[in-house]
C-alpha cells in the first residue's frame, strides 16, 4: 500500500485518523482493537474507514468485554503485536483496570526488562457534550498515579496527529487520552513535531501562568483572551505528558510569572493538580507571588448533563482563580 | 463467521399473522381479555418510545435508546413479574418500567439529563437503569441470593415467594461481570431469571461476534436450564417468563431465557446504523413486528373497533402528556448534589458546596458575567 499523504489540516479525530492510518501503513504489527471500531468506525468515527482499507484481521471488532479488549492486547504485544485499543469512553475503563493495573502496567519491571507491552489505550475522556452517565469522566488521575504507566493527552489536531504516532512508535504502554469534545475542532497539522513527553507553551504571557491539558486546553486560552481586554497578559501551558510530568517548562514559567493556576476537568481531590501545586511550591517556592491555585470538577460524581456547565470549570472560573492569584 | 451449532426453534404462541399455537411445554395462560390488556401495553410502550425518539430530535432529550420492535420482549417479561419480584433493567427497558408502574417522565428525565436515578429501586420492585454493560446481572443475583437467605422462596405460596429477574443484551453476555453472575447464580441456588433480550445488534457487533452458540445454550454449561422464546410473540415471552419465575420462586434455581428480537431503531438516537447494517434484515424483521401480530389476532377473534380507537386516543393523550412533562421537568441545580454523595456527608464536600454557592452568588450579585 502507498503511504498516505500526511494531512496538513484537520479535526483533531481526522488527525488521530490520520496518524493511526499512517502507523499502520508504516508498520503491518500495528493493530486497532475495540467495539465498534470496524465498519462503524467508532462511535466517534475515529477509526473511520480503516478496517475497510486495512481488514478485519488489523481493525477488530471485539466482543464486548473490556478486560477481553486489554487482555488478549497483552499477549499480542507478547507475540509482537503493537495494539491500539478504544475503550469506547471514559466510563468504561473500569472492567479493564485491572489488566490495565495489574498486568500492563507491570509486566515490564515484573519480566526485569524481558516483556515489552507496546501497548497504546485510547480514551476519549471528559465532559461537556450532554451525554448520560458514564460517558463524560476524567480518569486520567488513576493511570497517573500508577507505577508502570505512561500518560498523554493531546489538545490539539496536530499534536493529535503526531503524538498518536510516537506513543503508538513507543515500547513502553501508553494511556492516550482524547479530548472528545474537542474531537471536532480544527486545526493546522505541520510537519515538525514535539517529542512526546515535553510540556510546551501554547501562548506566552507575563501575569499569570496556567498550567492545564486536553479539552481544558481550549478553555485556557479562551481564558487568556478574554484576559486581555483586563490587561492581563496570561501565559498558557499545555502539559501534553501527564506521566512523566515535563515539569521544566511549567517551573520556568512560574519563576517568571510568581503565579500558578491549574486547571482540569477531573475532580480536585488529587486530581492532577494537586500534584503540580507541590512540586511548584518544592521548587519554586521563593518565586511564588500567590499560592497555586485550582480549577477543577467538584468532587462529585459526574452530574446530570443538565448540570454540567456547572460542574465544568469554564472561562469564568478560570478568571475568577487569576484574579485571586492576582489579589494574593 | 458462522454459526455451526443450529439453533432450536425459539418457543412460539402466536404467529406473525396473528393465529394461536400450540407448544409441547408452555401456555399462555389467560384470555382474550388479557391479551387486550397486553395489547394496550405494547400499544402504549410503543408510544413512550416513539415520543422519546422525537423529544430528542426536538432538542428535549440528550440521548434517546428506542426499544422499538423490543416491546413483547419487555412487556412480556414484565407482565409475567408478580408485584413482590424484583426487576433489574438496562437502559432500554422501558416497556418493563412501564409495566412496573414507573412514571414515563422519569425514563425522559434520566435520558434529558435532570438527573441520574429517578426512582426507589426498593418501592418500584425495579432497579435503576444501569448502563455500564452487564453489571446489574450481579446485583440481581445477589438481591437472588439474599432472597434466598431470608428463606423467602420455595413456600408454594403466590404471594410470599419472591424472584429476581435480570435484564441484559446480547452484547452483555461476553462481559466478565455477566458470566459471573451466571456461575454465582448456579452455585448458590439463587433465585433469578437472566432474560437476554437478543436483539441481533450490540451497538455495531452482531451476534455471530458474541457467540459461536445459540445463547440459550450457554446455560447447560454453566447448570441451570436455557429457552429461546420468540421475543416478538408477547404470550410465548410471557408464558415462558411465568414459567420461568415460577421455578425461581419454588427454589429450583435460575433459568436463562433467550428472546430472540431485533432492534428496529437505531442503537441510540446519536448512532446511524446504515453504517453496518443491512436495511433488508431490518424490513426482515418488521414483518415480524409484536403489535402486528396481537392486533391481527383480536380483530380476528372479534375485539371491537371501538377497543382500538379508545385505545390509539390514549395513547395520543399519553404522548401530549409526555411532551409537556417533559419539558416542565424541573432543572437540576448542582448546590443540592453535594450532599447525596455519602450517606453522612463530610465537611470537605460541604466546604466546597459553600464554595460553589459563593462562586454564584458573586455573579448575582454582580449582575453581569464577563
Ligand atoms: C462496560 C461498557 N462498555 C461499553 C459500553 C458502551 N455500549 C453501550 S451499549 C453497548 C452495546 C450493548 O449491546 P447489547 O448488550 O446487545 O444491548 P443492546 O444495546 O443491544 O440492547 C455498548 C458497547 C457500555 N455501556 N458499558
Ligand atoms: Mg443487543
Amino acid at each position: 500500500m502507498s503511504a498516505t499523504a500526511a494531512p496538513t489540516r484537520g479535526s483533531i479525530a481526522k488527525a488521530i485518523n490520520a496518524g493511526l492510518r499512517a502507523a499502520m501503513e508504516r508498520d503491518d504489527k500495528v493493530l486497532v482493537m475495540g467495539e465498534d471500531v470496524g465498519a462503524l468506525g467508532g462511535v466517534f468515527r475515529v477509526t473511520d474507514g480503516l478496517q475497510k482499507d486495512f481488514g478485519e484481521g488489523r481493525v477488530i471488532d471485539t466482543p464486548l468485554g473490556e478486560s477481553g479488549i486489554l487482555g488478549s492486547a497483552i499477549g499480542l504485544g507478547m507475540r509482537g503485536f503493537r495494539p491500539v485499543v478504544e475503550i469506547q469512553f471514559d466510563g468504561f475503563v473500569y472492567p479493564a483496570y485491572d489488566q490495565i493495573v495489574s498486568q500492563v502496567a507491570k509486566l515490564y519491571h515484573r519480566s526485569a526488562g524481558r516483556v515489552k507491552v507496546p501497548m497504546v489505550i485510547r480514551i476519549p475522556f471528559g465532559g461537556g457534550i450532554g451525554a448520560v452517565e458514564h460517558h463524560s469522566e476524567s480518569p486520567e488521575a488513576q493511570f497517573v498515579m500508577t507505577a508502570g504507566l505512561k500518560v498523554v493527552s493531546c489538545a490539539s489536531p496536530h499534536d493529535a496527529y503526531w503524538m498518536i504516532q510516537q506513543a503508538i512508535a513507543s515500547d513502553d504502554p501508553i494511556v492516550f487520552m482524547e479530548p472528545k469534545r474537542r474531537y471536532w475542532e480544527t486545526g493546522e497539522i505541520g510537519d515538525a513535531a514535539d517529542p512526546l513527553h515535553v510540556s510546551r507553551i501554547v501562548r506566552p504571557g507575563s501575569s499569570a501562568t496556567l498550567l492545564t491539558y486536553g479539552p481544558m486546553v481550549r478553555t485556557c486560552l479562551d481564558a487568556a483572551l478574554a484576559a486581555e481586554a483586563d490587561g492581563l497578559d496570561l501565559e498558557v501551558i499545555d502539559l501534553r505528558t501527564l506521566s512523566p510530568l515535563d515539569l521544566g517548562p511549567v517551573l520556568e514559567s512560574v519563576r517568571r510569572t510568581g503565579r500558578a493556576v491549574v486547571v482540569h476537568e477531573a475532580s480536585r481531590t488529587l486530581g492532577l493538580g494537586a500534584e503540580i501545586a507541590a512540586r511548584v511550591q518544592e521548587e519554586c517556592f521563593y518565586s511564588l507571588e500567590a499560592p497555586v491555585l485550582r480549577v477543577t470538577g467538584y468532587d462529585l460524581p459526574y452530574p446530570p448533563s443538565r448540570a454540567e456547565e456547572e460542574f465544568l470549570p469554564d472561562l469564568d472560573r478560570v478568571l475568577e482563580a487569576v484574579d485571586r492569584s492576582l489579589a494574593f | 463467521m458462522s454459526t455451526p451449532v443450529p439453533s432450536p426453534p425459539p418457543v412460539q404462541l402466536l404467529t406473525p399473522d396473528g393465529r394461536r399455537t400450540d407448544h409441547a411445554d408452555y401456555a399462555f395462560a389467560g384470555d382474550d381479555e388479557s391479551i387486550r390488556a397486553l395489547y394496550r401495553d405494547l400499544v402504549l410502550v410503543r408510544r413512550i418510545d416513539t415520543e422519546g425518539t422525537a423529544l430528542q430530535r426536538h432538542g428535549e432529550l440528550g440521548l434517546w435508546a428506542p426499544c422499538l420492535g423490543q416491546e413483547a420482549a419487555q412487556v412480556g417479561s414484565g407482565r409475567a413479574l408478580s408485584s413482590q419480584d424484583f426487576a433489574f433493567p438496562t437502559y432500554r427497558e422501558h416497556g418493563v418500567a412501564w409495566c412496573r408502574g414507573i412514571d414515563p417522565v422519569k425514563l425522559l428525565g434520566l435520558f434529558r439529563g435532570v438527573e441520574l436515578g429517578g426512582w426507589d429501586p426498593e418501592a418500584e420492585r425495579f432497579g435503576l437503569y444501569s448502563i455500564v454493560i452487564g453489571a446489574q446481572t450481579l446485583h440481581a443475583v445477589g438481591y437472588a441470593m439474599g432472597i434466598g437467605l431470608e428463606g423467602a422462596v420455595g413456600h408454594g405460596v403466590p404471594d410470599r415467594d419472591e424472584a429476581v429477574l435480570a435484564y441484559f443484551g446480547d452484547g452483555a453476555t461476553s462481559q466478565g461481570d455477566v458470566n459471573e453472575a451466571f456461575i454465582w447464580a448456579a452455585s448458590f441456588q439463587a433465585p433469578v431469571v437472566f432474560f437476554c433480550q437478543n436483539n441481533q445488534w450490540a451497538i455495531s457487533v452482531p451476534l455471530e461476534r458474541q457467540t459461536k452458540v445459540p445463547l440459550a445454550q450457554r446455560a447447560q454449561g454453566f447448570g441451570f436450564p436455557g429457552v429461546r422464546v420468540d421475543g416478538n410473540d408477547v404470550l410465548a415471552v410471557h408464558a415462558v417468563t411465568t414459567e420461568a419465575l415460577r421455578r425461581a420462586r419454588a427454589g429450583e434455581g435460575p433459568m436463562f431465557v433467550e428472546a430472540v428480537t431485533y432492534r428496529m431503531g437505531a442503537h441510540t438516537t446519536s448512532d446511524d446504523p446504515s453504517r453496518y447494517r443491512d436495511p433488508a434484515q431490518t424490513e426482515e424483521w418488521r414483518q415480524r413486528d409484536p403489535l402486528a401480530r396481537v392486533e391481527a389476532y383480536l380483530r380476528s377473534t372479534g375485539t371491537a373497533e371501538s377497543f382500538f380507537a379508545d385505545l390509539e386516543h390514549e395513547a395520543e393523550q399519553l404522548g401530549e402528556h409526555l411532551r409537556a412533562a417533559c419539558k416542565a421537568l424541573p432543572e437540576p441545580d448542582l448546590a443540592d448534589l453535594f450532599d447525596l454523595v455519602h450517606h453522612e456527608t463530610t465537611p470537605e464536600l460541604a466546604a466546597q458546596r459553600e464554595e460553589y454557592r459563593a462562586y454564584r452568588a458573586g455573579f448575582e450579585t454582580e449582575g453581569v458575567a464577563r
